[in-house]
């Protein structure tokens, strides 16, 4: 039986019209104008016990909007949500026990205070007993190298310091479904690395339902199997991670910086851009070890460098055969 | 019992976090003692010269009035509107919200918690205007209790006030705007600015159908005297009709609230 499941879940907005300038606005005065956004357009799908989904699409495609929608912040306009069998929206007592939402901005802890004493508070709330308490904090003092940070005032740590304590806070009461929104935004790559392996590791013992969104692919190939990727409000894909990557993401990018670049870039492969010395060429996954050794070969190459595309790209080309609707 | 833990456990971290401001709150005191300290001087000034009272009150009464004014102000001051605009504003609301906690608790306990940090800071400096300007007035044993315990309910009750207030945010995002007004008809309807028996009669019958008079002056008439048991407990019953009412009133608010909350900002 799924622990998420949603069913033609539509939010529309209803947000002022403004132009610019003085004149629009003393004419907003009098005559406010207003327009409907359907942020999420009649979505579906289920989400399975233990399952980590991740949750894709460019900024203002639905993701949050929706992830607001299953944790109660926002009401549908029309369709409905199931979560652990409730209704989100009626933000039930005994649902928001079980569930936990983590942004990338989270600010639940006592600014002034140590994490250790907010966590205290998190115990009171959730019901937690004194001994699995105990432990629970042990734990992730482990696993997230807290031991050094939880007894520090909160307005005294980094900002990665801050969100592995609030992180470990939102975890105490082990939610049967977590939904993360960008919770390694802003964040350096050992700090990303440390909170994804913790995710990980604490979905894994507790057998708990993730549901994620992030900008950052190493995050969603770290924890994913499967994707659901959203836009304009409409799923556009929803399957394996392997598959969205063979399906989209099926090359990568070379940038050559030559002292001369040979007037034919483009037998390498798709030009996206060329200025002076500097080439960026998209090749095909399979061909990338051999456009790269001609390239060598055929100019007097100073420097190269080769990359995945960008999450963005990769759902770019995903959107390509979607247009959005009008 | 889940929810008296989590008031416990709430209000230790809001005097935990008082603790970490001594001076700023000493400071906020200092403020709230200078402004009665005025109309003090005023008042007494006037009484004195008018022949020694004005509007039922002595020179002596007025500096009891407002003296027992500053606990009430130190005790009542709830969450103001602006709080109410950044949460809404910046979608700092999210977190309280998906937490199995009503909101409205975790503030009340929260506020609470400051309360004995500022109370002994406040002591010494009411000992100190005592001392300075000697009142006369000796209230009994009850009347201190009964006094104590009404700036408890008026401070719950202010609370519920502002609180309800603040929600306004969800509609206009500025609840601050009304939040201005409403401190002004406080501020001529409480008996904060000037004891209501000097405002006109038609205030002061308004005063009687509003919750604010019962925030501050229903608990100082309490221990200066100028009320006796039986209007102190109908000033308890005022008090706690108010909280009731308000209360019904913000849940049915807060619901609608959060039905309409956009959840912006983040």
């Amino acid at each position: 039986m799924p622990v998420v499941s949603v069913d033609s879940l539509t939010k529309t907005f209803r947000v002022p019209v403004r132009e610019s300038g003085l004149a629009a606005s003393v004419r907003s005065l009098f005559n406010r104008e207003f327009r409907h956004v359907e942020a999420v357009k009649a979505i579906d799908f289920t989400i399975e016990p233990g399952e980590i989904v991740g949750f894709l699409g460019p900024n203002g495609a639905g993701k949050t909007t929706t992830l607001k929608m299953l944790t109660g912040l926002l009401y549908p306009t029309s369709g409905s949500a199931s979560v652990l069998d409730h209704d989100p929206s009626l933000r039930e007592r005994e649902l928001l026990k079980r569930l936990a939402l983590i942004m990338g901005n989270r600010n639940n802890l006592n600014w002034d205070l140590p994490a250790l004493d907010s966590y205290e508070l998190q115990r009171a709330i959730y019901e937690i007993p004194k001994d699995q308490y105990a432990s629970r904090v042990e734990s992730f003092v482990e696993l997230l190298d807290l031991g050094a940070l939880i007894d520090k005032p909160v307005r005294n740590l980094s900002l990665g310091e801050r969100m592995k304590v609030e992180i470990g806070g939102a975890l105490l009461h082990h939610p049967e479904v977590l939904f993360l929104d960008e919770p390694t935004l802003g964040l350096d790559v050992t700090m990303q690395q440390r909170i994804r392996t913790f995710i990980k590791e604490h979905s894994r013992k507790t057998g708990a339902t993730v549901m994620l969104t992030s900008h950052y692919m190493a995050d969603i190939v770290a924890l994913c199997e499967r994707v659901i990727v959203i836009h304009h409000g409409r799923i556009i894909y929803d399957g394996a991670l392997s598959n969205l990557a063979d399906q989209f993401a099926g090359y990568k990018t070379i940038t050559v910086t030559a002292e001369q670049l040979t007037p034919s870039m483009e037998s390498y492969g798709s030009v996206m851009s060329v200025a002076a010395q500097v080439a960026t060429v998209r090749v095909a996954r399979a061909e990338v070890s051999a456009v790269a050794r001609r390239m060598l070969q055929d100019m007097s190459v100073l420097d190269i460098s080769i990359a995945e595309p960008p999450i963005e790209d990769v759902i770019a080309d995903v959107f390509d055969s979607s247009e959005p609707e009008t | 019992m889940r929810l008296a833990n989590a008031y416990w456990v709430q209000a230790r971290l809001g005097l935990q976090a008082q603790m970490q401001y001594r001076v700023a709150s000493l400071f906020s005191i200092l403020g709230f003692i200078i402004e009665p300290v005025v109309y003090l001087v005023v008042w007494r000034t006037i009484a004195t010269a008018q022949g020694g009272a004005i509007a039922g009150y002595t020179a002596d009464e007025f500096v009891a009035y407002y003296i027992a004014w500053t606990l009430v102000r130190v005790t009542n001051i709830g969450l103001t509107p602006y709080v109410w605009d950044g949460r809404i504003q910046q979608g700092r609301i999210n977190d309280h919200l998906t937490t199995p906690l009503h909101l409205f608790h975790r503030d009340l306990a929260s506020f609470a918690g400051w309360k004995p940090v500022w109370i002994a800071w406040w002591i010494p400096l009411a000992s100190l205007l005592v001392l300075v300007f000697q009142p006369q007035i000796r209230p009994s044993l009850w009347q201190i209790l009964a006094f104590f315990g009404a700036v408890i309910t008026g401070f719950v009750l202010r609370f519920i006030v502002l609180w309800v207030l603040g929600l306004t945010a969800f509609w206009t995002t500025r609840a601050s705007a009304l939040f201005e007004i409403v401190t002004t008809a406080e501020l001529l309807l409480s008996g904060r600015l000037v004891p209501l028996e000097l405002m006109p009669p038609w205030v002061q019958t308004l005063a009687n159908w509003l919750p604010f008079k019962w925030t501050f002056q229903g608990p100082i008439e309490v221990v200066i005297g100028k009320t006796d048991a039986a209007g102190t407990a109908a000033m308890f019953g005022y008090q706690f009709l108010w909280i009731a009412a308000l209360g019904v009133l913000t849940a049915v608010v807060w619901k609608r609230a959060i039905r309409r909350y956009s959840a912006v900002g983040s």
